[in-house]
């Protein structure tokens, strides 16, 4: 109520107000308003993620496929050259055509699955409903977040169509491979695509983000203060200040890219001979550490931008089936902060053997592992939630419980790398590929999991099927340890990433059992995702009904909504909140929804 | 109900409206992505074979103009909250051509630059001057744009909004980018 009077305060005056009181839109709505061009962050919500799914399986499949490659370096599989075509000539995947593979594989699920798909799913779901909001600040602007992010999916998929193929200089893209069309054949309008693509992805994530901002510190409801605020809305509040901050440095690290490759520029060129053209080119006085810099400016607040909106739900969900109140809110949210903070701070730490100044990287040595700390108070947090909880263990709640045990496997290898005299040897090596692919990849896949077995509810007024739910978590959490956990074996012993073939190398011989071993259970984990994907739509039409207002016995203000609410959310007022979010089983009670106001004989909460 | 919500807006009136907000947090990023290249330009000064360039007359002729253009915008908002709306309207059309001024101004500039030898070749200071300052004109055509929506708005007087938000989020805009113009004019010459 209070936001529409900020939001369409003068015009109230002048011409009858068309939503009086019930906020609910009747509007007449048509397909297109209602579904495509929508300003129902709800359904932009739904947009974001099912287009985020369909990128899922397609960087998905990328990596079954090069996973084919390394697993069974010397079988040919003749039915990819069906499909593939050329990038795949009899039946092997073709150096090339591998690199184009990690690549999109890394871009899609870094930007457009973890980052689109999760934070613009949730954060544009969540954010409304949690803080008691009809709608964001500008559901204009968001629309256009949704639409600047399709248009960006269509020109990174057209570069996969391009005789040339795709971008293949990995997803930092450092040049300078990336800027030299002649360098490889991904160098050159593959190269120019991806850039487009992700400039135009920029745009959709500061749209999105300055919305989510905005929203979150000027439109919540009466009585909910900063402090009262839901664990996942602080987090999608860290993560847009992040987005917002550092993706503009990223952009401009790309249009010096951009200028490089096409107006002759030098500005991370220098003293370069081009042995495909056999030339010596004029560029001189440029430096490619610079564009690390750039890059990596966002590159680290980036994987928080992919970890804290996971972090957020996974507490949520917590809470919600432990039935406990979170343990240590201030302290999680202070260290979220810390974390944010800190963020912008060590993005040194991937560059440590790239030519930094060692001196430098001793002062980055030690901002790197001070992230230690807010990340074991989380850890911490989390497993006091849960001791001696009375737990539900739904699926989101196993997923819940399953990020937090990815988290602490994967930060622990975090803080060998974090220490620059370790990081000489495990640079650039399978470690470091089991590393972030444990603590950012898993985990935040994870988090996205139980974000949506938990609200799917509330999306679509139907249940995901339980069943189907256990044998995805169960499966995918074996399966993805048994992927990632040799790969640190791999990794110490020197193996280095991003070759496509270890076969005839005398010391990683001994690796070819394992590598089938992981590719063959790529494969299961892929096709359990698979299960999840069909249990997704299946839902969505023939789920098991949701009957109760309040399935899950939750506090929080999504769950005051009508099963199916409308544009506007709530009818009627919005309501008043009256205290924090995580009174579960407090004074004898199971919970206590946050609209319920204190009572007199009440006990102080913590 | 119509009361009710009148109490409400009065109540508000000190809370930040969520536009004016929102915008402030968009010159926050903005600003990130001038800093980058700024701080870009730092770290490349100080290569050896950084090249530096004498700045043509034109870019403090455009310079005074961008700063002129700040004060026709304020004038027009001031104009619109007294409601004199046919002044607003001239001021907002004087405002919008100083702005294209400036952009032309800034393109005679490069012109000037060019002739005299500082090409894209190399990545000195005139390399990073053509990009920096294009990203400017850019933000500055940007603002030009939203003027002419603002004109035609106030055309099209098919309700009378005496809603002074959206001048003032266009106007604080503004000022930003004159004040960005500034700064980095005032930094490339003095980081020569
Ligand atoms: C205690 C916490 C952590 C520390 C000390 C740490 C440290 C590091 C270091 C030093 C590297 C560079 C390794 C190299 O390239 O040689 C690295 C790589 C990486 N880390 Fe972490 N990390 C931590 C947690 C995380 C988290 C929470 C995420 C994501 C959510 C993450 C994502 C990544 C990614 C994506 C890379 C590899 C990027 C690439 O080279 O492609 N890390 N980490
Ligand atoms: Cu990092």
């Amino acid at each position: 109520m209070s936001n529409e009077a900020i939001l369409h305060g003068s015009e109230v005056s002048t011409h009858e107000a068309h939503h009086d009181g019930h906020g609910e839109h009747h509007h007449h709505e048509t397909f297109i308003s209602k579904y495509v061009f929508s300003m129902d962050h709800k359904m932009i919500a739904k947009q974001f993620l099912i287009t985020g799914i369909i990128w899922a399986i397609l960087g998905g499949l990328m990596s079954v496929l090069f996973r084919l490659q390394l697993g069974f370096p010397d079988t040919t599989f003749p039915w990819l050259e069906n499909i593939l075509g050329h990038w795949a000539k009899g039946g092997k995947i073709q150096p090339e055509f591998y690199y184009a593979l990690v690549t999109m594989h890394g871009t899609v699920l870094v930007f457009f699955v973890l980052t689109a798909g999760l934070s613009g799913t949730f954060a544009n779901f969540l954010i409304p409903l949690q803080i008691g909001a009809r709608d964001m600040a500008s559901p204009f602007m968001n629309m256009l977040s949704y639409w600047f992010f399709f248009i960006s999916s269509v020109v990174m998929i057209s570069s996969l169509f391009i005789q040339t193929g795709p971008a293949s200089g990995g997803w930092t893209s450092y040049p300078p491979l990336s800027a030299l069309g002649d360098a490889s054949i991904g160098s050159k309008t593959g190269m120019d695509l991806w850039l487009i693509a992700m400039a135009l992805f920029v745009v959709s994530s500061l749209l999105g983000g300055l919305n989510y901002i905005s929203t979150i510190l000027n439109m919540r409801t009466k009585g909910m203060s900063m402090t009262r605020l839901p664990l996942t809305v602080w987090a999608l509040f860290f993560t847009a200040v992040l987005g917002v901050l550092s993706f503009p440095v990223l952009l401009s690290g790309f249009i010096l890219l951009l200028f490089d490759r096409h107006a002759g520029t030098s500005f991370y060129l220098s003293d370069i001979f081009l042995a495909s053209t056999q030339k010596a080119l004029p560029n001189e006085g440029g430096s490619a550490i610079l564009y690390q810099h750039l890059f990596w400016f966002l590159g680290h607040p980036e994987v928080y931008i992919i970890l804290l909106p996971a972090m957020g739900m996974v507490s949520e969900v917590m809470s919600t089936n432990a039935r406990k109140p979170i343990f240590g809110y201030m302290a999680m949210v202070g260290s979220i902060f810390a974390i944010t903070i800190l963020a912008f701070l060590v993005w040194a730490h991937h560059m440590f053997v790239t030519g930094l100044n060692p001196f430098l990287g001793s002062f980055f040595v030690l901002l790197t592992l001070l992230i230690a700390v807010p990340s074991a108070i989380k850890v911490f947090n989390w497993l006091t939630t849960l001791w001696r909880g009375n737990i539900r263990f739904t699926p989101a709640m196993l997923f819940a419980i399953g990020f937090v045990s990815l988290f602490i496997s994967g930060g622990l290898t975090g803080i060998w790398l974090g220490n620059s005299s370790l990081d000489i040897h495990l640079h650039d090596t399978y470690f470091v590929i089991a590393h972030f692919h444990i603590v950012m990849g898993v985990a935040s896949f994870f988090g996205m999991f139980c974000g949506v077995y938990h609200w799917f509810p509330k999306m679509y007024g139907r249940y995901l099927n339980n069943t189907m739910g256990y044998i995805h978590f169960w499966i995918t959490i074996v399966g993805a340890y048994l992927i990632f956990w040799p790969m640190h074996y791999e990794g110490l012993a020197g193996m280095p990433r991003r070759y496509l073939d270890y076969s005839g190398w005398a010391s990683f011989n001994q690796f070819g059992g394992l590598n089938h071993f992981i590719s063959i259970v790529s494969i299961i984990v892929f096709a359990v995702q698979l299960l999840f994907v069909f249990n997704f739509f299946y839902s969505i039409f023939k789920g098991r009904r949701v009957k109760s207002e309040n399935p899950w016995g939750s506090n929080t203000l999504e769950w005051t909504t009508p099963i199916h609410p409308g544009h506007g959310n709530w009818v009627g007022e919005i309501p008043e909140v009256h205290r924090w979010a995580y009174d579960y089983g407090k004074d004898g009670r199971e919970f206590i929804p946050q609209t319920e106001p204190i009572s007199a004989n009440e006990s102080e909460h913590h | 109900m119509n009361i009710a919500m009148n109490e409400q807006v009065s109540g508000q009136k000190k809370r930040i409206h969520p536009h004016k907000f929102t915008l402030w947090v968009g010159l926050a990023s903005v600003i990130m992505m001038f800093a980058g290249l700024t701080s870009a330009y730092i770290v490349k000064r100080s290569a050896p074979s950084w090249i530096t360039i004498e700045f043509p007359k034109t870019f403090w002729y455009s310079t005074v103009v961008m700063l002129a253009s700040s004060l026709t915008m304020q004038m027009s908002l001031r104009d619109f909250k007294q409601r004199d709306m046919a002044k607003y309207r001239r001021l907002l059309t004087i405002t919008a051509l100083l702005g294209s001024l400036f952009v032309v101004l800034q393109f005679i500039g490069f012109g000037k630059l060019w002739k005299s030898g500082t090409t894209f070749e190399g990545s000195g200071e005139g390399q990073f001057l053509y990009i920096i300052a294009g990203l400017h004109i850019l933000h500055v055509l940007g603002g030009v744009i939203a003027l002419l929506i603002m004109f035609i708005k106030a055309f099209s007087a098919k309700k009378k909004n005496y809603d002074a938000v959206p001048v003032e989020v266009m106007s604080t805009y503004w000022h930003f980018v004159d004040i960005l113009w500034l700064y980095l004019f005032v930094f490339f010459l003095t980081m020569a």
